[in-house]
């Protein structure tokens, strides 16, 4: 139990203090990013293209192994369908993410940077993610 | 932090020293979870379900420590180095741009962390088509944004 807890404040620390480095608590540097066709700033896939490839490393060791190092077994999703549900979410969700220059990860590092922008941005994230649930019943 | 300032030929705003650094960062904490506890670093599920919002398999307290984590990672750096404080977008426009995130990354299954970094270094397809959607669609939203004169960052 202890290690199922350590492990993850673990990572969400040192992924915190990742998006922060790499500057995407920072909203412009975001905006920045997806302003492609305008005064474009490609930090962000220096970001992506750094944590993808330490990630590919991973999961080539994740394929040889039988268990993850502190848990009994992996819980990883198999799902492969390409289903409208997928792509719909994911089109508003880069509406959303476009709008504010915020996703979920820098937001809730941002409550470290900006606690009163942050805290209404992951508000009213957290109460799109419960009118899902809601809409859609206990999924 | 002055490697970390360098600048990219054609583009004096970027900073990918400090991006790829980030990155890499970023890359060893889904490392971390995954080798680790055998699970996927996406924050939109995790936090689903720290706050109860998603059922599953992940302990959540296991799901909080992780979201704690993330503020606390932040301030580790902030009080390390002199960095200026970014400027957001006002209320108003955060609660939208939050809400549609909230509804999306739920519908999506997933946002730019667990589709962005551990599902496309998976090679899984669904990620990819998420994070090629997610992206076009952000990038046509600042383009409509830019072209109707709407500035939401100061």
């Amino acid at each position: 139990m202890m290690r199922e807890t350590l492990v993850p404040l673990a990572s969400g620390t040192i992924f915190g203090a990742g998006l922060t480095i790499g500057g995407m608590t920072d909203p412009a540097r975001v905006r920045g990013f997806l302003d492609l066709f305008g005064d474009w700033d490609p930090t962000l896939a220096f970001v992506m293209g750094g944590a993808v490839l330490v990630m590919a490393l991973a999961w080539t060791m994740q394929r040889k192994m039988l268990r993850p190092f502190f848990g009994d077994g992996f819980a990883l999703p198999d799902r492969s369908d390409i289903t409208p549900r997928l792509i719909g979410g994911s089109a508003l969700f880069g509406i959303g993410w476009a709008i504010a220059g915020l996703c979920p990860g820098p937001s809730f590092a941002a409550l470290a940077i900006a606690p009163a922008s942050a805290a209404i941005f992951v508000t009213a994230m957290l109460g799109g993610m419960l009118l899902v649930r809601l809409v859609e019943g206990q999924g | 932090m002055t490697l970390l300032d360098s600048s990219l030929p054609g583009f004096p705003d970027a900073a990918p020293l400090a991006g790829l650094a980030g990155g890499v960062l970023i890359g060893l904490a889904a490392a971390l979870m995954l080798l680790g506890v055998g699970r996927i670093a996406g924050v939109s599920g995790i936090a689903a379900r720290a706050f109860g919002l998603a059922s599953g398999s992940q302990p959540r307290l296991g799901a909080w420590a992780f979201i704690i984590g993330l503020p606390l990672g932040a301030l580790i750096v902030t009080s390390l180095t002199a960095a200026s404080t970014p400027a957001f977008a006002n209320p108003v426009t955060l609660a939208m741009a939050g809400v549609i995130v909230g509804v999306g990354t739920r519908i999506g299954s997933g946002c730019t962390s667990g589709h962005g970094v551990c599902g496309m270094s998976r090679l899984s397809q669904r990620s990819l088509v998420a994070t090629a959607t997610f992206m076009a669609t952000g990038f046509a939203t600042v383009a409509a944004m830019n072209a109707l004169g709407i500035a939401v960052l100061p």
